[in-house]
């Protein structure tokens, strides 16, 4: 079946399945490779973009039920400018290990801020906590996500 | 080779003196090699003063690569699984060539042994294996270029020195890396031996924090993973292997799978010797069903109609339950085997003061990084060419030529970014398959596991037993230990990662002592998961040993530190040999460092009571600190975990942890270095909180849900820091995660009286 849907501010028309996840269609019809695969159940965030910028987990999200949304990738999150901030703080606090649920932690952090411009800890708690990081990076997501916000970096839960 | 010769064919000297100087900077087999005599005369026969400009890229050497534009590649080695490697070990050659770093880019390097020696992650051994030789690659390239100055200018080399890329002579000229670069590739490399390497005071890479060399392409999605590959004409590809470990195809509904929208082909592979199988390093070729696709989620989506018959075999009967009974029949009798025995452990057990005695068990974990298993292979014309996210290329590629029955040099391996590691990519399987399923399909094809399939059929950090006793006297001292260790096998071995080391702590500090196993048949594949065997040893040691402590009536901190004091077994028996590292308190580690020493742990263990304020902080009730050393890999690691425990439902918050580890004289990339101390600690938690894999009619029980990982809320604060002494530098990849899971539970006993034995930590009975 033809689909046409929004990516990152591109008419796409893709001839696939109803039921294919929106993430498959990005990575292997889109060529677009940012989204990852780490569980297709909803449950490690690593394929998470924005539908009308809400952070949504693509690999659960059928490519049916996109219609006329705006969806927006890691790879076209940067051209918005609290998706750069985050981008940037990213980098600046050298929050990688691996690498692999990044995209997906950039993402949710963006749209965390996007609502949010001041987010406590608790805030950031319930924003990120969809978002697995097995390489265990939290102490820096949640110090790249204040520093986007221009917060102290400071973790307030400190005992 | 002699002057004479280079003299006479200055082209093919340099070529092959490229390649030996290569091969030892690479293959830690500086020692054994006798390279040329600097060859002066030959070198001035061809130099002129004149600098060439080159036109392209000239190689250095095996890890140099300086363009015409002053860019300097450096390859590296290892594959990166998001231990940093890949921006540590170039930083260690640029800093001793004197690159302007702002000019550096890396690469990652091919697979070639005689280039490069071993290539692999694992064993936190890329740091103690290549910083001298890595630093004497760099010291040669600056060296090299020095001389090709040198010879340009017609003035000695000491007149010379070598900065952010450019050399400068002493009246004020200079010319960069990219002007003398074709000049220098000729020049005949200098006795690696005799190399001058620079000394701390002088460093401005090393040392310095420098983000990971690829996270600027990560944080926009540019695809670097194995997942990201494609391939022109690639097809994706699934594998559905027996749920039970070992198992074989009877029959599959092949065509009405066939039929299903999307399906290219179904191959029932059915080999006759599937390779290593138990051994979770050697897993190769599987019994399974494959099914091609034109893309991965309808290839996926067929499983749900493929319907296969197995023969299970021999292991379908094995389960959690009848292991833990037969663990607890086993540690009734008399031990199979005492692999150290110290002094008179049961005469002193009788006459101690006070016994304490315990027994302590530990589950399977799953590694579970977040990039499901993975290859793109390519077969044609008997060639196989494959991109893969492993730690282990070399032993990929050696599997795959097997499997297929084509010789290792029909067999190119491209080793991409790994999305997370831990020990799960040192196996090969997931390359064999790619292997076998593009061969089969004669196209291209990308195999990838579902995250279900990826739990399922791993190999994993065995689980195991301890019964364990120790004696005390009057005063509090530690007198008597013993351990029987119930220990998994494949036949008559250990299963891999399952062994316990003769050194395991307090073998040596205690004076009455004895190891001894006895061991149950697995035919669950298992194998190294990040800190093999330590993972496991050290919650039961150190938790153990914490229990000994608080019968003894002393503060637990200070009673490490008290053992630590002086060796008490004498004499030392010669350890029996072992497969794995030492850990505990053990021996050195090969020939890459030093004797474990008491003081080095003690040095951190003292850092870490400061730093935490052991002892000196008032706690809310419910809350308590644990502490636990361990060495392991080279790196002494004393750790002190703050948690909490809630009254009501016994849940376990891990609040901060405090981390102090001794590596030696120098930390290379220092936020990398963190970065590492600080995952491992959230890994260790993680794996203490919730993680365990159960065996059911052979077979792994959980699905992914069921698997808890670490999640935001969840992980605690940590603070890491280092205490240098002066020892080469060695690796962080594991040694932080061990001691972080006794401390957690020790930290739990502080808090509610009560003692945690078994993994992962049970909430119901922490209740008040």
């Amino acid at each position: 079946m033809s689909y046409t849907i929004k990516v990152n501010g591109t008419d796409h028309s893709v001839d696939v399945a109803g039921d294919t996840p929106l993430l498959w269609v990005l990575r292997d019809t889109l060529d677009l490779k940012g989204a990852k695969f780490g569980c297709g159940m909803g449950l490690c965030g690593c394929c998470t973009v924005h539908i009308n910028g809400i952070a949504t987990r693509s690999c659960i999200t059928p490519i049916s039920a996109v219609g006329a949304a705006q969806v927006t990738t890691i790879e076209g999150v940067g051209a918005t400018d609290t998706g750069k901030r985050v981008q940037d703080a990213w980098l600046k606090v050298d929050v990688i290990q691996c690498g692999y649920c990044q995209a997906g932690q950039i993402m949710s952090a963006t749209a965390l801020l996007n609502a949010n411009h001041k987010p406590t800890d608790q805030d950031i708690d319930d924003a990120m906590t969809g978002n697995l990081c097995r390489c265990g990076t939290y102490k820096r997501i949640r110090a790249a996500i204040k520093q986007a916000a221009g917060l102290p970096m400071t973790d307030s839960r400190e005992v | 080779m002699s002057t004479t010769q280079s003299s006479s064919h200055p082209e093919a000297v340099s070529r092959r003196a490229f390649l030996t100087v290569s091969a030892a900077a690479g293959g830690g087999m500086l020692l054994a090699l006798s390279l040329p005599e600097r060859a002066d005369a030959a070198l001035t026969a061809r130099s002129s003063n004149s600098v060439e400009q080159p036109q392209h890229d000239t190689a250095i050497n095996a890890y140099v690569t300086i363009g015409a534009d002053n860019t300097i590649t450096i390859t590296s080695k290892v594959p990166e699984i998001g231990q940093g490697i890949k921006t540590a070990l170039p930083m260690i050659i640029a800093e001793e060539m004197d690159a302007d770093w702002n000019t550096v880019r890396i690469v990652q390097a091919p697979i070639d042994p005689k280039l490069y020696g071993l290539q692999f992650a694992g064993g936190s051994f890329a740091t103690p294996m290549n910083w001298e030789p890595l630093r004497r690659a760099g010291a040669a390239a600056r060296a090299m270029l020095i001389t090709a100055a040198a010879l340009t200018w017609r003035v000695p080399e000491a007149d010379i020195t070598a900065s952010g890329g450019k050399v400068i002579a002493k009246d004020g000229r200079s010319l960069t890396y990219g002007q003398l670069a074709a000049k220098a590739a000729k020049v005949i490399p200098p006795d690696m031996k005799s190399l001058v390497l620079k000394t701390s005071a002088n460093y401005s890479i090393v040392g310095r924090s420098i983000g990971g060399v690829d996270s600027p392409k990560i944080v926009v999605g540019e695809p670097l993973f194995g997942i990201d590959v494609k391939v022109p004409g690639m097809r994706y590809a699934v594998f559905l292997k027996c749920p039970v470990f070992g198992g074989k195809v009877v029959s599959a509904n092949v065509d009405q799978v066939k039929a299903l929208p999307g399906i290219l082909n179904v191959f029932v592979i059915n080999p006759e010797a599937p390779t290593g199988l138990p051994d979770g390093m050697a897993m190769g070729m599987m019994n399974g069903v494959a099914i091609v696709a034109s893309s991965w989620w309808q290839a996926n989506k067929a499983l749900e109609t493929l319907k296969v018959v197995w023969d299970e075999g021999p292991v379908a009967h094995q389960s959690s339950t009848a292991f833990a009974a037969k663990a607890q029949e086993l540690s009734t009798q008399t031990p199979q085997k005492v692999i150290r025995s110290d002094g008179d452990p049961k005469g002193a057990l009788a006459g101690a003061a006070k016994v304490v005695e315990a027994a302590y068990s530990y589950p399977f974990v799953a590694h579970s990084p977040l990039e499901p298993m993975n290859s793109t292979a390519s077969f044609a014309d008997g060639k196989l060419e494959i991109w893969s996210p492993t730690q282990n290329p070399g032993a990929g590629k050696t599997l795959i030529a097997k499997t297929l029955g084509i010789p290792e040099d029909a067999v190119t391996v491209h080793v991409t970014r790994s999305g997370g590691g831990f020990g799960r990519r040192l196996s090969s399987e997931f390359m064999v398959e790619a292997a076998m399923i593009s061969k089969l399909q004669g196209e291209p094809v990308q195999v990838l596991s579902n995250r279900n399939q990826d739990l399922q059929h791993e190999f994993y950090r065995p689980g195991g037993f301890h019964y364990l006793k120790a004696g005390i006297d009057a005063q509090g001292q530690l007198i008597a230990f013993t351990d029987h260790y119930i220990c998994y096998a494949n036949g008559p071995r250990a299963s891999n990662s399952a062994d316990m080391g003769a050194t395991e702590f307090p073998a040596k500090y205690v004076k009455n002592l004895e190891f001894a196993t006895s061991t149950q048949q697995l035919g669950v594949p298992t194998g190294p998961m990040r800190a093999p065997g330590s993972n496991a040893h050290a919650f039961v040691f150190q938790s153990f040993i914490d229990e000994v402590a608080h019968a003894a009536g002393k503060d637990p901190l200070q009673y490490l530190i008290d053992l630590y004091a002086e060796e008490r077994a004498a004499p030392p028996p010669p350890p029996p040999p072992s497969k794995g590292p030492p850990r505990g308190g053990g021996g050195g580690f090969g020939n890459l460092g030093p004797p474990f020493s008491g003081k080095r742990a003690q040095g951190v263990l003292e850092m870490v009571r400061e730093n935490s304020g052991w002892g000196k902080r008032q706690l809310p009730a419910g809350t308590g600190m644990g502490v636990a050393f361990y060495y392991s890999h080279l790196g002494y690691f004393a750790e002190v975990v703050q948690a909490s425990v809630s009254p009501s439902d016994g849940a376990v918050k891990a609040e901060k942890v405090w981390i102090v580890g001794d590596v030696g004289s120098t930390i290379i990339n220092p936020t990398g270095a963190h970065n590492q101390c600080e995952g491992a600690a959230i890994d260790g938690i993680s794996q203490a909180l919730g993680q365990k894999i159960t065996v059911e009619r052979g077979r792994v029980a959980q699905t992914f849900p069921e698997y808890p990982l670490l999640r935001m809320y969840q992980a605690p604060e940590v603070e890491v820091v280092f205490k240098p002494t002066p020892f080469a530098p060695t690796g962080l990849g594991e040694p932080a995660l061990p001691p972080v899971i006794p401390a957690l539970c020790n930290a739990i006993f502080a808090a509610t009286g009560k003692r945690v034995r078994h993994l992962p930590i049970d909430p119901q009975l922490l209740k008040t």
